[in-house]
Formats: structure tokens, sequence, C-alpha cells
């Protein structure tokens, strides 16, 4: 490998980081508050995919970024809903139980993409996707440019938020002392419910941001909660800064390991890193016990 | 009350027996004819490899989400050394068990020596499956993607047949086999050790249980209980490849065969994989009813799913706890 090509890899890595970062946030917020591994992670981002898709179609014809809004109201929205249906019901009991339920969840939600939307592989082609920007010796495409940048974005949005609004504090309290929270006031299990609706918001975001580039089909979201939950045990479940830098490394992991190794030998990394982790240092990067 | 539950076993074993001779002899030329068999020797196998799952995950409480792990390893070892290397596939057949429990070992003493329990021991299976699915993608011995296909030479000392009913009667061996171990985990002392460790660790490392050790064990026993049934799929289906043989897809089913019929009960697997299977049939035929379904596949899948939450939420000991009363206390959440 030169440094050429590693130059590429690793810019590469950073921009599909980018998107990683979106996802792994809602993930990991969603166990920082809720103390509950959501395993229906990937499947959900999968659902988003298939609402850009259909937005995108005709007779709609919505370009993703505009529907960006749509869909953020949209899965915030599903989230909340179904934290207050389901959810909700199971997430005091053993840690266990969270993960069959959510696991029954991903097993309808990919089984009913197979019966609505057929196996196929779906894409959307926007004009300017074939637009690529230089640096240095690397070729980025514009879109994924565009999801880098506006991952970033939002997560610093809701970083701001949640470190300035009322809402945001009331997350954080509950976060950090449920029976405090509760005592003074705050209504735990609606934030539990807004927490599970900005987790899944964050999915409704990073698929309208990787659409463009990327494709959709009823198993994508196994191909994402692995990666989604690398990158949260990588930087310390619950741990905002960590899934940042980890979404990060694990785009980069990703590249540098599909160019090293392969397209299929590469793919071990993502595992590899979350045994590695699990085993070594189950905190995190970011992590405190 | 006690043989009359024994009367019911041998019973149901009888007509386990009888069976494929029933609906597999003359009536099956009148009617479709191995149907009935091999959807006799599906039930069974999957209780036998739901089983497995079921004495780690169960009896021992520690949920696994990569179970096939093992089932792959075993699947791959027996036709690697039968295919490339002419081994005679049942001289194979304990090597792929043994190497089943190796990796049961292996898995075990990393996790359990770093701390990990419920959520996070069930992902780190999922985790080791998905290594040995990409490794076997990726290495020449396995034939990556390609998959390995067995020559079809149907001779019983080949362990290959040329009539379903022998696989039925094999699967049977397995299920029936798989059944006794499970019995022997409620009546030995190992079985009670590893309740006393799924009820709660802390105290049953306190009551002076090697906890660890004990864990390790469980695992490598289930581990090449998955491994053996690897080979069975092997051999009947005379093809592997890496997703067959560790796709999240099997994992999930010997979880929930085992969790709907009861997790860490005798008949739990058997039961879970009779009832999924026949309301996986029943919704398919329904679903083919509906004009326009062109696939009523995932229908099944979406009922397995609303299955799984239902039987977590309301009946976390699962169907057979309906029937048996048992005797331990209610599990808490």
């Amino acid at each position: 490998m030169t440094l050429d090509i590693a130059f590429a890899g690793i810019v590469n890595g950073l921009m599909s980081g980018g998107i990683y970062v979106l996802v792994a946030v809602g993930l990991t917020l969603i166990y920082g508050v809720l103390h509950i591994i959501n395993f229906a992670h990937g499947s959900m981002l999968m659902l988003a995919m298939y609402g850009v898709y259909y937005l995108f179609k005709p007779p709609l014809g919505v370009d993703p970024y505009v529907a960006l809004p749509i869909l953020v109201a949209g899965s915030f929205a599903f989230g909340y809903v179904l934290y207050r249906g389901l959810i909700g019901r199971f997430s005091h009991g053993k840690d266990e139980n969270i993960l069959l339920i959510t696991l029954g969840l991903s097993i309808i939600a990919d089984n009913a993409a197979l019966f609505f939307f057929t196996g196929d592989t779906q894409t959307i082609d926007v004009a300017w996707a074939g637009r690529f920007v230089e640096v240095g010796p690397a070729l980025i495409p514009m879109p994924k440019l565009v999801s880098f940048v506006a991952s970033l974005a939002l997560c610093a949005a809701l970083g701001l938020f949640m470190a300035f609004s009322d809402t945001g504090k009331a997350i954080r309290a509950v976060a950090k002392e449920r029976q405090g929270a509760r005592l003074v006031g705050i209504d735990v299990e609606n934030i539990f419910a807004i927490s599970y609706g900005i987790g899944i918001a964050c999915l409704g975001a990073a698929a309208c941001l990787l659409m463009p580039f990327f494709y959709v089909s009823p198993s994508s979201g196994h191909a994402f909660v692995l990666v989604a939950f690398t990158i949260v045990v990588l930087g310390g479940m619950g741990s905002f800064a960590g899934a940042l830098v980890g979404g990060l490394l694990i785009g980069i992991v990703e590249s540098l390991g599909g160019l090293q190794f392969g397209e299929q030998l590469g793919q071990i990394g993502i595992p590899l890193v979350f045994i590695l982790i699990l085993l070594f240092r189950p905190v995190g990067l970011f992590g405190s016990r | 009350m006690r043989s009359r539950f024994g009367l019911l076993c041998a019973a149901g074993l009888v007509a386990a027996l009888v069976y494929p001779l029933l609906f597999g002899g003359p009536v099956a030329l009148l009617w479709r004819s191995n149907y009935a068999v091999n959807t006799g020797f599906l039930i069974l196998f999957v209780a036998f490899i739901g089983q497995s799952w079921n004495i780690a995950g169960g009896f021992a409480g520690q949920t696994s989400f990569g179970h096939v792990v093992f089932f792959g390893t075993g699947a791959y070892v027996s036709t690697i050394l039968h295919v490339t290397y002419g081994w005679n596939p049942w001289l194979a057949w304990p090597l792929a068990a043994a190497a089943g429990a190796l990796v049961g070992w292996m898995i075990a003493v990393l996790s359990f020596r770093a701390g990990l329990k419920g959520s996070y021991f069930a992902l780190i299976t999922l985790a080791f499956a998905e290594v040995f699915r990409i490794l076997a993608n990726s290495v020449p011995i396995t034939r990556g993607g390609l998959g390995m296909l067995i020559k079809a030479d149907p001779r019983p000392e080949n362990f290959q047949f040329r009539d379903a009913i022998s696989f039925y009667y094999l699967a049977l061996a397995l299920c029936v086999l798989s059944i006794g171990i499970a019995w022997w985990l409620t009546r030995s002392r190992f079985g009670a050790r590893l309740a006393a460790i799924r009820e709660n660790e802390d105290a049953a490392m306190a009551l002076g249980i090697d906890v660890f050790r004990e864990k390790v064990r469980v695992l490598a026993l289930s581990g090449a209980m998955c491994a053996a049934g690897g080979t069975v799929y092997a051999q009947k289906y005379l093809y592997i490849d890496p997703v067959i043989a560790f796709g999240v897809d099997k994992s999930v089913e010997m979880l929930l065969v085992s969790m709907v019929g009861g997790a860490g009960t005798i008949f739990g697997p058997l039961v879970g994989a009779g009832v999924l299977h026949i309301v996986g049939e029943v919704t398919r035929d329904l679903g083919n009813l509906v004009p326009g379904v062109k696939n009523a596949q995932p229908l099944a899948l979406i009922v397995y799913g609303a299955i799984l939450i239902l039987i977590v939420r309301y009946l976390p000991d699962g169907l057979t706890s309906m029937f048996v009363r048992r005797g331990r206390a209610p599990r808490n959440g």
C-alpha cells in the first residue's frame, strides 16, 4: 500500500465514519439514558432508508436532502410511539429480555421490508451524485462529503441541544440519576420516550445522507447493526465523544481493512475490533464504570 | 403424576418411531411422498440444535446470539475432512463435535475471563459468528463464497441415505439423546450448579461454585452438540456455504425454538420447534391464499418475531410452562 493510497483510504474512511457517528450517537444516547441495547437499531435505519427511497421515487420526487426534516420528524414520532407502546413496558427487567424484544422487532422489520419492498437492492440517482471533490491524492464523491459535514453538524447540534435546552438537561439528569430526576419533578417516562425518539431521529437523518451514495435492501439493517455496536463499545457505552471518535476510527479501520485484505476478508476488522474491545477494554476509549 | 408423565413420554416416542412408517410408507405413495418425513426430520433436527442452545442459554442462563458459530464449525470441519482429505464422514463426525467443543471452550474462556455477562455475552457470540462467517468466505480451505459440495454417494457407510426415513431416525435419535442430556442436567449436581449460576451468579460464587469453570464446561458441551448437528445438516443437504453455516438466521432459529417452547426446560426446544413449524406452515398457506402475495415466507418470520416478543413479555418460561407446574420460583423481570 503506497502512501497515496493509504491517504485516500483514510480520507474515504473518515467520510464513511461521519455517517457511522450519526448512527452510533443514536444508539449510545438510547443506551446512556435507558440502559437498553437497541438491537433493532440497524433495522430501523433500513426502514428509514426505504422512507427516503419512496419519498424520492415518483410521484413524490422529494430530494433526499429536502426530505431530511420530514424523516427526522417522522423517525422521532415513530421512536417515541414505539417506546411508549412497546419497549417502555420491558425496559426495566433483565437486560437480555430487552435485547430479545428488540431482536424480535428487528426480525419483524426486516421481514416486513422483504414482504412489502421485495429483496431487491434499491438505489436513488440524484443529478449531482457523480461530482467529485479533490483532496490531495484522494477523490471524494460529493454526496459523501456532504454526508460527512452534515453528520458532524447534526451531532454538534444535538450536543448543543443536550447541553443547553431544558429537555436536554432533563435527559442528562435522567441518565445520571433516575430517582433524583423523578424527585425534582421530571416526567421520567416521557424523557425515556423522547430519548428513544431522538435516537431513532438520528437514523432518519443518517438515512437521508446515506441514500445518495448507498443502497438499501431488507438486509441493510443487519449490515449496520454490528458496526453501530462496535463504535459504541469502542467509544464507551453512553459516551457522545466516544461515539464521535469511535465512528471515525471504525470508518478508517473498515476502509484500510478493505484496501489491505480485500473486499471479503477486509470486513473482518469490525467484528474483530468489537471482540477485542469487549475482551480487553470493555469500558471503551472514553467510558468509565 | 410422575408415572403418567413417563407414560406420555413413552407414547410420544412410540408415535415418533411409527410416524414415518405410517406417513412415509404406503400412504406416501398416495400423498406428497417425502413431505411428511422431511417435516418430521426438520422439527426433530431443529429441536436438537435448539436443545444445544437451551443447555447454555436456558439451563445455564448464558444467552447467545451467535450459536451458529458451533453449527458452522461442525459442518465445515466434517465436510473439509471428508471432501478435501477423503475421510469417512462417520469418522469426521466426532472430530467435528470436538471442534465445536473447542470453539465453545475458547469463546467461553475469553468472554468469561473478561467478565462478560448478559447482553454483552450475547453480542460477543454474534461477533464471533461474524468473524467465522467472514473467514469461511475468504480462506481457500473452505472454498470461500462458492461453498462446498459433497459428492452424492448414497451409501449408509458413507453417511448418506437414499431414503428420507433414515435421516428422520437419525434426527430422532439425536433429539432423544439431547433430551436425555437436558434431563440429566435437571438431576445432576452439574445441572444444579448451572441453575444456581443462572439464578444468581454472585450467590452461586458465594456458595463455593467455580462459576467460571462451570460456564466454560457448559459452553463446550453445547458447542459439541451444535457442531454434531452441523455435520448432519451438511450430510443431509450435501452442500454448505458461509451464509448457511454461519449466518445469523440459524442462531435466531435455535434461540427462538428454545424461548418459545421454554428456555431451561427439557422439552422446550422440541415443543418450540413443533409449534413454530406448524405456525410457519399455516402462515405461509394463509399468505398464499391472499391474492397478489408472491412470497409468503417473510410473513412466517414476521409472526415468529411477534411470537418472540409476546413470549418474553407474557410467558418468559415458554409454552411448556403453561402445562407443567415447576418447582422453582418465577424469574425476575
